[in-house]
């Protein structure tokens, strides 16, 4: 994985004395809370229901283990023992406090991390594949552009006082597992018809108030010039993005009434202007040089079926269900990719403790495991597996309660943190997730109804992405009660799409039933192994909705 | 409001104009696009150096052609997070290929300061009690760059090719 040179780790020190200053004057009322908002929003600290929340990046969601270390190390020392994964691929601890905030970041920057933009009206983390590297339908490791797009966009001069935030996401793959479309902006790695690499880009995917999926604004950029094309985007957007209204800042507003031609037209000339300065070119030796750090380990020639995995399928029933269903194929026979599901039974999903973080760890040296992925959806993912070391592997997972056999199953749940911690929230989504896991927590039950993406947002700012969701739930507030909106036919990857709203909002304790009753009307009506998007996509609205509301 | 330009206190020699204060014959002044577009003529016909107070929402392409007979473009901060002048600085120095005076007026933060500067900025109005050493912190905070920018540092790239081959 990427290692900082001694440039990185000047520039991250650097911040953290910067924002030791910026502390300083706030504590001694040189700031006014106004003033420093935007500054410490600028590096993901938040000002929350209980205290302040601290969001530490996580570039394209990779970790070493000596960094769960420290993650693990910070959540004992200033935290309540955990922290919290979010769609982002980041880590939020949501009981920092203000004046040894500074102490965390030189904590974190030991370990080449850091809050830079994880917050306020800029470039956000660059996310990316979670199993970028090991994916069998992978083009390119999306990770090499990902850390050069980090540099470019790290303390960026020009953006970083955007109409709002901008998130970017970059993948490799032709299946999408980063909701590119839903990103303001959005890189993927193409092959065009010579056989050659290039970058498709686009632009205006968002969730939120206004969902919208994004379009292309470049359909094969040459590699060279993909930094100019993405400053020629960010050019536009931060002339001409709405500033007059917060709901309607960010680039979706400004792209979709533009248009996909006007907008084109106008990136086009910034791009012109931009790449013939030459200023912001990609030579290739750059790209190869910092893709030498994101090199694959030194893969063994392995047979594909392993028979140490295979008896362990046959001889215990829970490995052969998370084989099942938390396994993926690896792109080198022998290997298989693991994800580790943070949504256990009764769970808050996507936090993890301390000690969990911790055994990672030593889970990760014991398999020589030099990296572990965060994903959007709020789990781990270990990317290079052998096969015959999985039984063992499963059980160590299993004595840190992370064995959970649930990913991609209904129980997988995308959820914010809601109004239990989030001060923008409108309704509490932790036990509205928890309640409908429960209607689904027998295993059988699950794999019966097989892939089904459920998320759920505590307010409209759509954190748990629920406008993506097979099934989405949005928590809104009607004087002072919460009820839940629900929507389905959402997707977030290569068929995006946004969720039709079901109709009125339900109770606290109705939700969940009327997600088991739409999907019992799935159940009903599949045919040839359709998943529920697809029979939804099939079959329209109607019959659910009459599902959903039948017992009303 | 004190002035500094290219990093030191300097006296500001350009009077402010409103839109119905006189146009001085004897010193340098500012004024709004939406004056200069009215009196254009008179404006350029005088001798004294001049520039345009450009508010957020106006860009420097506004000025067109006559971009080369202004010594200063000021661009307005109205509050701090509007951060479109550092897009404006910007494309004067680059595509408009302005050389005179880019000045920072209204509402903005310390720690934009060092932003200001690597798109073009040269002058600031700055607050009462504003200390110089503070100017001097703000662009000294963070040693390296990463992006190549109208201030001409050396940016951590080009730091690393001239590093003795490993």
């Amino acid at each position: 994985m990427y290692r900082y040179d001694e440039f990185d780790a000047r520039l991250v020190r650097d911040r953290v004395e910067q924002f030791r200053y910026q502390v300083n004057r706030r504590l001694k009322g040189e700031l006014s809370e106004d003033e420093f908002k935007p500054l410490r929003l600028m590096n993901g600290l938040y000002l929350q229901i209980h205290a302040y929340m601290l969001r530490i990046a996580i570039p394209y969601g990779t970790l070493a283990a000596r960094q769960l270390r420290k993650l693990a190390h910070l959540a004992r020392t200033y935290d309540k023992g955990y922290g919290h994964f979010t769609t982002r691929q980041n880590l939020q601890f949501h009981w920092a406090k203000l004046v040894q905030v500074p102490d965390m970041l030189a904590e974190l920057a030991e370990v080449e991390m850091h809050c830079l933009q994880t917050s306020g009206n800029c470039i956000r983390n660059i996310s990316a594949d979670q199993f970028a590297g090991a994916a069998a339908d992978e083009i390119e490791d999306p990770r090499p552009l990902a850390e050069i797009i980090r540099q470019w966009s790290t303390l960026h001069p020009e953006f970083s006082f955007l109409p709002r935030k901008f998130k970017i996401a970059v993948s490799g793959s032709e299946h999408d597992r980063t909701a590119l479309k839903f990103h303001d902006m959005a890189v993927q790695i193409v092959r065009n018809e010579a056989g050659e690499i290039g970058y498709r880009v686009y632009a205006g995917g968002g969730m939120g108030r206004t969902p919208y999926v994004g379009y292309a604004v470049g359909d094969f950029i040459a590699r060279n010039d993909i930094l100019a094309f993405l400053e020629a985007v960010l050019r536009v957007y931060n002339m001409h993005g709405r500033r007059d209204n917060l709901w309607k800042a960010r680039i979706k507003i400004l792209a979709h009434a533009l248009g996909p031609e006007e907008m084109r037209r106008q990136v086009e000339r910034e791009f012109e202007e931009i790449r013939a300065s030459g200023t912001l070119a990609l030579p290739a030796e750059e790209l190869a040089r910092i893709e030498k750090y994101f090199a694959p380990p030194a893969f063994e020639t392995l047979p594909d079926d392993d028979p140490a995995f295979a008896a362990a399928e046959k001889s215990d029933p829970d490995f052969a269900n998370w084989a099942r269903t938390n396994l993926t194929r690896h792109r080198i026979a022998g290997y298989a990719i693991a994800t580790i599901s943070l949504k256990p039974p009764g769970g808050v999903p996507g936090d993890i403790s301390h000690e969990q973080l911790d055994g990672l760890a030593d889970l990760m040296d014991t398999f020589g495991q030099t990296e572990i992925r965060v994903s959007h959806e709020q789990n781990l993912v270990l990317p290079h597996l052998r096969k015959k070391d999985l039984p063992a592997v499963f059980a160590r997972l299993k004595a840190l309660g992370l064995a959970t056999a649930n990913a991609g199953l209904a129980t997988d749940i995308i959820c914010c943190p809601g109004l239990d911690y989030c001060d923008l929230a409108n309704a509490r989504s932790i036990p509205v997730a928890q309640h409908i896991a429960e209607r689904f927590a027998d295993l059988e039950k699950q794999h019966a109804i097989g892939e089904l993406k459920i998320k759920i947002s505590g307010c409209i700012n759509a954190c748990g992405h629920h406008h993506a969701g097979h099934i989405g739930v949005l928590g809104v507030d009607k004087k002072g009660v919460e009820y839940y909106q629900l929507q389905l036919g959402g997707s977030g990857a290569e068929d995006a799409s946004i969720g039709d709203i079901l109709g009125p909002a339900f109770g606290e304790h109705e939700i969940a039933g009327a997600v088991e009753r739409v999907v019992d009307v799935y159940l009903a009506r599949r045919v040839n192994g359709e998943r529920f998007l697809d029979t939804y996509r099939r079959l329209g609205m109607a019959p659910f909705k009459e599902a959903a509301y039948a017992a009303h | 409001m004190p002035l500094i330009k290219n990093g030191v206190f300097v006296d500001d020699p350009y009077a402010k104009l409103g839109d119905a204060d006189p146009l001085p014959t004897d010193r340098p002044f500012v004024l709004s696009l939406a004056r200069f577009r009215k009196e254009r003529d008179q404006v350029l016909a005088g001798n004294s150096a001049r520039g345009i107070q450009l508010k957020s929402d106006e860009s420097p392409e506004a000025l067109g052609h006559d971009l080369p007979r202004l010594s200063v473009v000021a661009l307005e901060f109205p509050k701090f997070r509007d951060g479109r002048a550092f897009s404006w600085a910007r494309m004067l120095r680059t595509r408009l290929g302005f050389a005179g005076e880019i000045r920072a007026t209204g509402h903005f933060l310390y720690d934009q300061i060092n932003f200001m500067h690597r798109t073009g900025f040269d002058a600031f109005e700055v607050p009462d009690g504003f200390r110089l050493e503070e100017f001097a912190r703000a662009l000294g905070e963070i040693t390296n760059v990463y992006q190549p920018s109208v201030d001409g540092r050396t940016t951590v790239r080009a730091l690393r090719s001239a590093l003795p081959r490993s």
